[in-house]
């Protein structure tokens, strides 16, 4: 059992790497459409013994981030008519890099991690921190306001992972007061998206610079 | 009880967003914050204390809550009644998501105040953020949107890790065997066995989180760009409602980290946030230009103050609650007046704008007021309670942090006095663009409402406001 | 120590079977396409044809030029015989053999890349300095595989390494399925297959290996196509080698399912390219170090 999770784990992991490489806005989007639905599944593995909660919780997780918000960002895309490339801040062979050297960093650290026996061997610690960490790289590394939204879910995603740890203590109303935070905000975001690609014609938020000292 | 706390905004907001004349939909607001002042005063006066909880513990008001609330309430009341003059003078702009927005970022404020269990408190800030960056854009221009996109990006990872903080906070429980929980009040109790290093670690997460929704410098970056774009009673909102709701959040996870054994840490962390924030705030506001942005700094500054007092600790307690108290109505003066200022001349740029005492006199001389409030000069309030955090500094032999304290209260003084008094003082620039908008009772009226107030309570801070204060400290170990 | 059999049967199949190989790849890639599609045996007659033909050598070119075919050819028989396919011993086996794998390759790519240069046709030395750009990506994520194979296996021995390999799937299972995937983006990128290089594509400016290639004629040529076969087969064998495991039930039985799962992987291969486009050159590195970072981060599992 724990072994297919590690597996599961090590994809959503290398789906961090895919966000970091591929240049295409489109592709980013399948490939967090992807590792949200990916997510979704976990609790399945952490809890086999899942009562309606936790298969309720499941499938909304899935459906909102593997569904509902990559539509309403591929359907943003078309409606703004977006440029499909935007040469990031930091090439994407850096971002690479530096996604591998957090990553490797974020398995040592968490090897120094005070976590419970039972939690120890897993590979969720690690996973939730690299994928923080990728999500840090895409916020500031990128252009795009788009990508920028992506960075944000994906962070979120790492959020999630480490929630998974704590799924006896946090109550299901909370659980899903925080889909429909991140539901909402990924909303407004994509129609600030869209406000900005009416005003300067672009999404990129290189034209964002009018305000500073 | 405390259901029609949130209840009662959330439903004003749902008629608002069905009303379809915006004439009237502009005097729902007042409506609102006067029904909801009302209520919190019958609530906190009047109600037994089991009838201040609800949804089996989640929700509580405490003394913390109280005065927090109190406060939020008055100042959405003012603003309040400061929105239908507003917004006479921008018929231009569509008006129902605004006021909606402001209608149901006050009940997430109330809401905040009185969760009790951390994940509902952080649904709640999350909602703050979302529905105040609507009222941000307002104006609907190049430079309102990139503040918008700021706030919102920087507020929402912000507020991300503020969530990976609380999971790191009940993992700490989880480590060491205890039942998990996020009611502040098992938290406390469990304090002390919760397990070190992720009680640490989630207090720096949350202290970040939240930290960025209050503005603490290095997170203030979008706070300029916000306050400087937004309306000026959003300005105000914000300055005092949403960041003392952070400013909550932050003293709810100290009282946690007090009750176990992190407090000499933690208050390590909130002096050296506290001055740094200062220290930002007055090299920014030196020689600054635009007003409003001014005053985004100014805020920064005494976001900064709030963290030192409660990171001095001992009698700074009670100031810091109190500061949080007179900064944000001594803000509601100075953004409000600012506003209008701004609606008089066309601009906020001090190379425009001269002279707005001869313009528009009373808000010029409110702008005066509250600048000179706002500093910490006697007899307005904020002088009462900077005075009692620094005097503590003093007493407790903190030196360096007093005497740092004192000389940034120096410096913030000089630099905002120089772009105040420009704008106040001299002669309007003829050749500079103009408009006809002048005083008004509508946009002045609630300004002079909220300046009575800084000087009352710089002259007298009325018994049971004390006791509501002193109560609070209390649990904060003041 | 070798038995004669299952060595005869190697060289057997390392001789025969590459060409098959492509012919599979290109069934498969024509059956997508909707079309009937060359013979599954196309490379044989190619090959045949091509050794029937003269070779054209350029007067500006020197020995290494046409050493360059013989090299490459050889290199990867020899790689091959390394390779443990449907044996629990290869070939040629010692312990350390890994490094030598490692050099044979690498002399195998210093020669075609030197044969482009020695032209000094500007297209075939841009093709050289692609080749070797992406080569100096590929080899790290082939031997990071290796490295952590054989961290699990406790072996230096290609044979060992990769016959009891597929025991410690049930418990590093991560690490593994790490490798694998590492090690099918560096089959793809060293066959020059999509979506590194198009083989089918005439565009100079766009191809990778096939620009190294223009010059070559007649048996040159059919010595650089076969000996890329070859190639084909080694990395083939790695990748069947890391997921199945031999049955212990003599040659009879391992080696026709050795063979299947060489040809299921060129069928996976042909399905590959007929359902991706080629990447943009600039973007290739990118794939390249991924998959770098996949092994290394099977490996960084694996010590943790």
């Amino acid at each position: 059992m724990f072994e297919l999770f590690d597996v599961a784990l090590i994809l959503a992991v290398a789906l961090n790497f895919v966000f970091l490489g591929v240049s295409r806005t489109r592709a980013v989007i399948n490939a967090v459409a992807l590792q949200g639905a990916l997510i979704g599944t976990f609790i399945l593995f952490v809890q086999p013994d899942v009562g309606l909660r936790g298969i309720l919780l499941a499938l909304v997780t899935i459906a909102l981030k593997g569904r509902i918000i990559p539509t309403f960002l591929l359907h943003a895309m078309r409606e703004a008519d977006i440029q499909h490339e935007v040469e990031p801040v930091v090439g994407f062979i850096p971002s690479l890099l530096l996604g591998g050297v957090g990553t490797a960093l974020a398995i040592a650290f968490s090897n120094t991690l005070p976590l419970t026996s039972e939690h120890a061997h897993l590979l969720l610690v690690p996973a939730s921190f690299s994928t923080v960490w990728t999500g840090f790289l895409l916020l500031t590394t990128r252009r795009q306001a788009i990508m920028q939204v992506l960075g944000y879910l994906v962070l979120e995603n790492g959020i999630y992972l480490f929630g998974l740890l704590l799924l006896e203590a946090m109550p299901f109303l909370v659980e899903m007061g925080v889909l429909l935070d991140v539901f909402t905000g990924v909303f407004v975001m994509g129609i600030i998206v869209h406000h900005i690609n009416v005003e300067f014609d672009s999404i990129s938020t290189a034209y964002l610079r009018n305000l500073k000292e | 009880m405390v259901y029609l706390l949130v209840l009662f905004p959330l439903a004003i907001a749902a008629v608002t967003f069905s009303l379809q004349s915006e004439q009237r939909r502009r005097w729902m607001v007042p409506l609102a914050g006067t029904g909801q002042l009302a209520l919190v005063a019958w609530t906190i006066t009047q109600s037994k204390p089991e009838e201040l909880s609800g949804l089996g513990g989640w929700l509580l008001l405490d003394a913390l809550g109280k005065v927090v609330l109190g406060f939020i309430s008055v100042l959405f009341f003012v603003c309040a009644l400061y929105t239908p003059g507003y917004l006479a003078l921008r018929p231009d702009r569509p008006n129902r998501v605004f006021c909606t927005n402001l209608l149901a970022s006050l009940a997430m404020m109330t809401l905040v105040t009185l969760s009790h269990h951390l994940g509902l408190m952080w649904v709640a800030m999350e909602a703050t953020t979302l529905l105040s960056a609507p009222s941000i854009y307002f104006n609907h221009n190049a430079r309102s949107l990139e503040a918008t996109w700021k706030y919102l990006l920087i507020g929402s990872v912000g507020i991300a890790l503020a969530l990976f903080g609380s999971f790191f906070l009940a993992y700490s429980a989880l480590k060491v065997g205890l039942e998990t929980t996020l009611l502040f009040d098992q938290l406390i109790a469990a304090a002390p066995e919760l397990s070190p290093p992720w009680l640490h670690a989630g207090f720096v997460l949350l202290f970040v989180g939240y930290g960025t929704k209050m503005g603490l410098a290095p997170m203030h970056t979008w706070k300029p760009d916000a306050y400087g774009e937004a309306p000026g009673m959003v300005g105000a909102l914000l300055a005092g409602g949403v960041t003392s709701c952070a400013f909550l959040a932050i003293l709810r996870i100290y009282q946690i980290c007090r009750a176990g054994p992190e407090a000499e840490f933690a208050q390590n962390i909130m002096v050296l946030m506290g001055l740094f924030s200062m220290a930002v705030a007055a090299v920014f506001m030196v020689r600054q230009r635009d007003f409003k942005r001014m005053l985004a700094y100014s805020s920064i500054e005494h976001m900064g103050i709030l963290v030192l007092g409660v990171g001095i600790g001992g009698a700074a307690i009670y100031g810091a609650l109190l500061h949080l108290i007179n900064n944000g109505l001594t803000k509601g003066v100075l953004f409000l007046s600012a506003g209008n200022i701004h609606r008089a001349y066309g601009s906020k740029v001090t190379d425009h704008v001269h002279g707005a005492i001869r313009r528009v006199p009373l808000s010029g001389a409110l702008f005066l007021l509250g600048f000179l409030a706002i500093t910490g000069s006697p007899p307005f309030a904020p002088f009462v309670s900077e005075f009692t955090i620094v005097s503590e500094a003093m007493n407790t032999h903190q030196f360096w942090t007093g005497g740092l304290f004192l000389t940034l209260m120096a410096i913030v003084f000089m630099g905002m006095g120089a772009t105040v008094l420009s704008v106040v003082l001299g002669k309007p620039d003829e050749q500079a663009a103009h408009t006809t908008i002048r005083d008004s009772l509508a946009t002045s009226g609630p300004i002079l409402i909220v300046a009575t107030l800084v000087v009352l309570l710089g002259i007298v801070v009325p018994a049971p406001l004390q006791q509501a204060l002193r109560e609070a400290a209390a649990l904060l170990g003041g | 120590m070798h038995d004669p059999i299952n060595t005869a049967i190697q060289i057997v199949v390392v001789l025969l079977l590459p060409p098959l190989l492509q012919g599979v790849i290109g069934k498969t890639k024509a059956l997508f396409a909707g079309r009937m599609g060359p013979p599954f045996l196309q490379q044989y007659y190619d090959l045949f044809k091509l050794f029937q033909k003269d070779s054209v050598f350029s007067t500006t070119t020197t020995w290494i030029f046409r050493a360059g075919p013989v090299v490459a050819l050889v290199t990867a028989f020899v790689a091959a015989l390394f390779i443990p396919m449907g044996s629990p011993r290869s070939a040629v086996s010692f312990v350390g053999d890994p490094i030598v794998l490692a050099y044979v390759l690498g002399l195998s790519r210093f020669f075609t890349t030197s044969a482009a240069l020695d032209t000094g046709s500007p297209f075939e030395g841009m093709g050289a300095a692609r080749e070797v750009t992406f080569a100096c990506l590929a080899e790290p994520a082939l031997f990071l595989g290796l490295l952590v194979i054989a961290n699990l296996t406790g072996s230096l021995q290609l044979d060992t390494m990769l016959g009891t390999v597929t025991d410690h799937w049930s418990t590093e299972g991560a690490s593994l399925a790490l490798v694998l995937t590492g090690w099918s983006i560096v089959l793809l990128a060293e066959n020059c297959r999509i979506p590194f290089d198009d083989p089918n594509t005439h565009l100079e400016l766009t191809m990778i290996h096939e620009v190294m290639v223009l010059d070559h004629s007649g048996p040159a040529f059919g010595m650089i196509l076969y000996g890329a076969s070859m190639k084909l087969l080694i990395f083939s064998a790695l990748v069947v080698r890391l997921l199945i495991p031999l049955t212990g039930q003599g040659p009879w039985l391992d080696w026709p399912l050795f063979i299947a799962g060489a040809l299921v992987v060129a069928v996976l291969v042909g399905v590959m390219e007929s359902s991706m486009a080629r990447l943009r050159l600039t973007h290739v590195p990118a794939l390249l170090i991924s998959a770098c970072m996949l092994s290394a981060f099977g490996f960084v599992l694996l010590m943790r």
